[in-house]
């Protein structure tokens, strides 16, 4: 990245003995919306409250707009910050929530409603200006906080699991109601969460975090489909994972139970009678033989979920048991728990995790 | 932050010199009945006193008796409150914070005018009319803590589903009362009988006015005539409230946290 | 088919209960709660009206209004409520305001969490520890013989009686107040501190404000419905206490209710009316306290649930 808005170098944070972020680096472009991704306890909410200002790093520095601001207070950060609990005052109406920081900053009277009017057009709930937050549905008042972040137009934007409080339906039509918002002001952003769909789907980049660490940082499309780490699979997206022992690593031949698949140019290093997890995601598999699938294994009808357009079933291979979905056809028969059946694959979709 | 945990603890100790040193030099002075020597002689004199015996045992009996009209009157209405007139809510809740606004004494003042032995409830022309007067006193002092700690208590549990259950398996009013809602808010109802008692044991005003043999004026009278008696008589009604904070602290560890369906 | 089964008798019979069920629970329904509002009424209510009433009455039972001028003319009255109201209302400030810092000391200090449930406990037991006993305490601290009082004279070489000092007067009896006050105040605004969020802070830290504006904005106008509530609280709580005041001195000192106290033992007023007045003074004042609470809570605080 050319010029970073956003630079985070070097970053360590520790509480006492426990070591909540090692060595955190990541730059953010200007306009860029970036999620950090990961389950609790992974020191994504740590690194964001570093970035705000609440807490203050063991090690590293912190960058916004090129300027050091490590040791700045988050009041004078210039960021927007909108929380899990939404977190509006409850004794000011929406219209003075939105203003708070127009007003703390000192703009003129006039000046401030006319951008408090712009944000709650932004929000679309321009006639819930004189309402208290009391009144509002959970996903009215989260708008209602990420039009407060926005509305002194800070540099940089925090989202600290905004939608974790919320109902499914509110959420997904919250996420892409924020990312439309995020994408028009062109702010850069930054989304911690613990759901991989939030993430996947909103994101120009993700980080996923594991331990205090980065595990990967990357476009959703390279996070799914080319995870480089047994955590990052694991956690992003269902996966399938078949333990396997390399019979031969010169021709990449790798035995599954009694079966034998090529895995050539897969391996990198690994001898012969080492033993690997393959992964596989589920959408890669197909029941029965496919052309275009190079490799084959057997294996018996375990579980028939039938979810209306899609049929997920689980084969048992081996010890291993594997998921994948097919499509409902009206006209053929679903599977049957019991039969025997072959699964297909291509040995190129097959991650070897290390 | 570092600050502003230096000004916390700076509070914290200010407030503990002002709670304490009172405690500490009653406690003291309270040791010192036998000249150039600490004794527990004072407590022994108490305790040794009929009189004392006899007023606390009074007061006891008469906070039994308040705990006992107490229950009796505030469960079933806070209960009836819930189930079926939500409405009236407001109503009763002014009704049992009025004994915040109106002071005992005026309230005991007003007794003394309406029952009196011409009147034509003459509580007030017998001993036992004006026990009861008194204990009927202590209830409405009672009335606010009570009725808090019981409607907190129902808030806790599912009133109608209760009492539905309870109807379908063919229970009456009294047994729902009784055997169904009561042992589920017994932990709140206990926590409102502690500090009734903490209330009512050393209550002075009524008591005196009344003119009923109780722990309070007993105190008071204390107070008057001896110099070390009143010291340990201080500890010792200090260690009473101490006791029923207590056991109120540790009821409330019993109390069932959340509801299956608040409200 | 169904008209003609409406009109079966039988099944009329069916649907007849409910109605009739109705019209018979009604006053069951009033059943439940009569025993509270007849107590209620028989020994809050009408002992009080009671003692309304006659204060705007005269010995022959006809209306006047000369009781109630009589308490402002009366010097010795009005002294009284003088310093009756004045020790309440200062030790309701100061109670509520170091109950506050201390409530708020254990809640957002950074305390350990023992500190926070000692004073808790603590509180509990010491805003039910008034009356005599307390009298007694203060009495064996700062009496003339009181462990203070006298490690004050042999160590630091302080009389304080020769100071001048005396529990019987306004500041005294503040002094003492404070001891059930301010632990009452913890007890109660303890929770409405908890209801702070820190999110809070967060975002109006984020938004740009300084800690002050956070206060100023937010804290305060939050906090004010239920410091106001207490402060009244705590008046009427001290406005109506006369055991401690009475086992200091006695019949002797001049406050509000050791003087219907007397009344009531003794007429010392020489007009019974005129003690119904005094009763009626001490309501009046509490009673205004409560309402200008309640004016203050709907007309200002509309966020309020």
């Amino acid at each position: 990245m050319a010029d970073p808005f956003l630079s985070i170098q070097n970053v360590k944070k520790s509480f006492g003995n426990v070591s909540v972020v090692k060595d955190f680096n990541l730059d953010v472009g200007a306009g860029e919306f970036v999620s950090f991704l990961g389950p609790s306890g992974c020191g994504k909410t740590t690194m964001l409250r570093i970035v705000a200002g609440f807490e203050e790093p063991s090690a590293g520095k912190v960058l916004i707009g090129g300027k050091d601001v490590t040791g700045l207070k988050p009041n004078q950060r210039n960021i927007g910050m909108v929380f899990q609990a939404y977190a509006l005052f409850p004794n000011l109406t929406v219209a003075q929530n939105i203003g708070f920081g127009l007003k703390v900053a000192g703009m003129p009277k006039a000046e401030a409603q006319q951008r408090i009017d712009e944000m709650l057009n932004i929000i679309k709930l321009p006639e819930f200006g004189d309402r208290y937050p009391y009144q509002l549905s959970g996903g009215q008042q989260q708008r209602i906080a990420l039009a407060r972040a926005l509305a002194p137009k800070p540099k940089l934007l925090l989202l600290d699991e905004p939608l974790s409080a919320l109902d499914a339906k509110v959420r997904i039509s919250l996420r892409e109601e924020i990312r439309s918002i995020q994408k028009k002001l062109g702010i850069t952003t930054i989304f911690v969460t613990h759901d991989q769909e939030e993430a996947l789907s909103m994101s120009d980049r993700i980080v996923v975090m594991n331990e205090g660490r980065a595990d990967q940082t990357g476009t959703p499309f390279e996070i799914y489909n080319r995870p480089s780490t047994k955590f990052v699979a694991n956690f992003v997206g269902t996966l399938n994972v078949l333990e396997g022992t390399i019979s031969d690593a010169a021709s990449g031949t790798v035995k599954i139970n009694a079966e034998e698949i090529g895995l050539k140019g897969k391996l990198n290093g690994s001898k012969s009678g080492d033993t690997l997890s393959l992964a596989l995601r589920p959408e890669a598999i197909s029941l029965g033989r496919k052309a275009g699938n190079d490799s084959n294994l057997t294996g018996q009808i375990a579980d028939v979920h039938f979810l209306g357009s899609v049929i997920r079933v689980r084969v048992g291979v081996g010890q291993n048991v594997v998921s994948l979905d097919t499509f409902n056809s009206p006209s053929s028969p679903p599977p049957v728990v019991g039969q025997k059946t072959e699964i297909s694959f291509s040995s190129g979709d097959v991650l070897v995790l290390h | 932050m570092k600050g502003s945990r230096f000004w916390a603890w700076l509070i914290f100790a200010v407030g503990t010199a002002y709670f304490f040193i009172p405690l500490i030099a009653t406690f003291e002075f309270s040791l010192r009945m036998r000249r150039g020597e600490y004794s527990f002689d004072a407590y022994r004199v108490v305790f040794g006193d009929p009189r004392f015996q006899e007023t606390f045992a009074y007061s006891v009996t008469v906070a039994i008796f308040t705990i006992i009209l107490g229950v009796a009157l505030v469960v079933p209405t806070a209960y009836w409150i819930r189930l079926r007139m939500p409405h009236l809510r407001p109503i009763v809740e002014f009704a049992t914070l009025l004994p915040l606004i109106i002071p005992a004494i005026v309230i005991v003042f007003g007794y003394i005018r309406m029952y009196g032995s011409s009147s034509p409830l003459p509580f007030l022309a017998t001993a036992r009319g004006t026990d009861a007067l008194l204990v009927i006193g202590y209830a409405t002092l009672a009335l606010p803590y009570m009725y808090r700690a019981v409607d907190t208590g129902l808030r806790t549990i599912d009133v109608r589903t209760l009492t539905e259950a309870a109807q379908i398996l063919g229970a009456g009013w009294i047994t729902i009362i009784a055997r169904i809602i009561l042992p589920n808010v017994l932990i709140a109802v206990l926590s409102g009988a502690f500090l009734t008692f903490a209330i009512v044991i050393g209550e002075f005003t009524m008591a005196s006015l009344l003119n009923r043999p109780a722990f309070g004026p007993y105190l008071q009278n204390i107070g008057a005539n001896r110099a070390y008696e009143p010291a340990a008589l201080a500890i010792i009604a200090f260690a009473i409230t101490w006791g029923c904070m207590s056991v109120i602290q540790i009821l409330a560890r019993f109390a069932p946290k959340s509801a299956n369906r608040p409200n | 088919m169904t008209q003609a089964s409406i009109s079966d008798p039988a099944v009329a019979a069916h649907s007849a209960p409910p109605d009739a069920n109705r019209g018979f629970r009604l006053p069951t329904h009033w059943l439940g709660v009569a025993p509270f509002f007849i107590f209620a009424l028989m020994f809050l209510i009408l002992p009080t009206l009671y003692l309304v009433v006659g204060a705007f009455q005269n010995n022959e039972g006809q209306f006047t209004l000369d009781n109630i001028t009589q308490l402002f003319r009366d010097a010795s009255i009005r002294d009284a409520y003088r310093a009756s109201i004045k020790i309440s209302f200062w030790s309701a400030i100061l109670g509520a305001l170091a109950g506050l810092a201390i409530a708020i000391a254990i809640v957002r200090g950074g305390l350990p969490g023992w500190v926070r449930s000692a004073t808790m406990t603590f509180s509990g037991v010491a805003s039910n520890f008034a009356g005599v006993p307390l009298a007694f305490a203060y009495l064996a601290t700062l009496g003339r013989l009181g462990l203070v009082t006298v490690l004050l004279r042999d160590v630091f070489d302080i009389n304080i009686y020769a100071m001048g000092f005396n529990f019987l007067t306004t500041w005294g009896l503040v002094a003492v107040y404070l001891f059930f006050q301010i632990p009452l105040m913890v007890v109660i605004i303890t929770p409405a501190i908890d209801g702070l969020k820190r999110e809070w802070g967060e975002a109006a830290a984020t938004l740009g404000a300084t800690q002050v504006q956070y206060w100023r904005m937010v804290v305060i106008p939050v906090l004010w419905p239920s410091f106001l509530g207490t402060v009244i609280l705590l008046f009427a709580n001290s406005f109506g206490a006369i055991a401690t005041a009475y086992a200091f001195a006695g019949p002797s000192l001049n406050i509000v209710p050791i003087k219907l106290y007397a009344q009531i033992r003794g007429d010392v007023l020489h007009n019974p009316h005129l003690g119904y007045a005094l009763a009626f003074g001490m309501i009046f004042i509490t009673g205004l306290a409560n309402i200008f609470y309640i004016w203050f809570r709907t007309r200002s605080e509309r966020w309020l649930k």
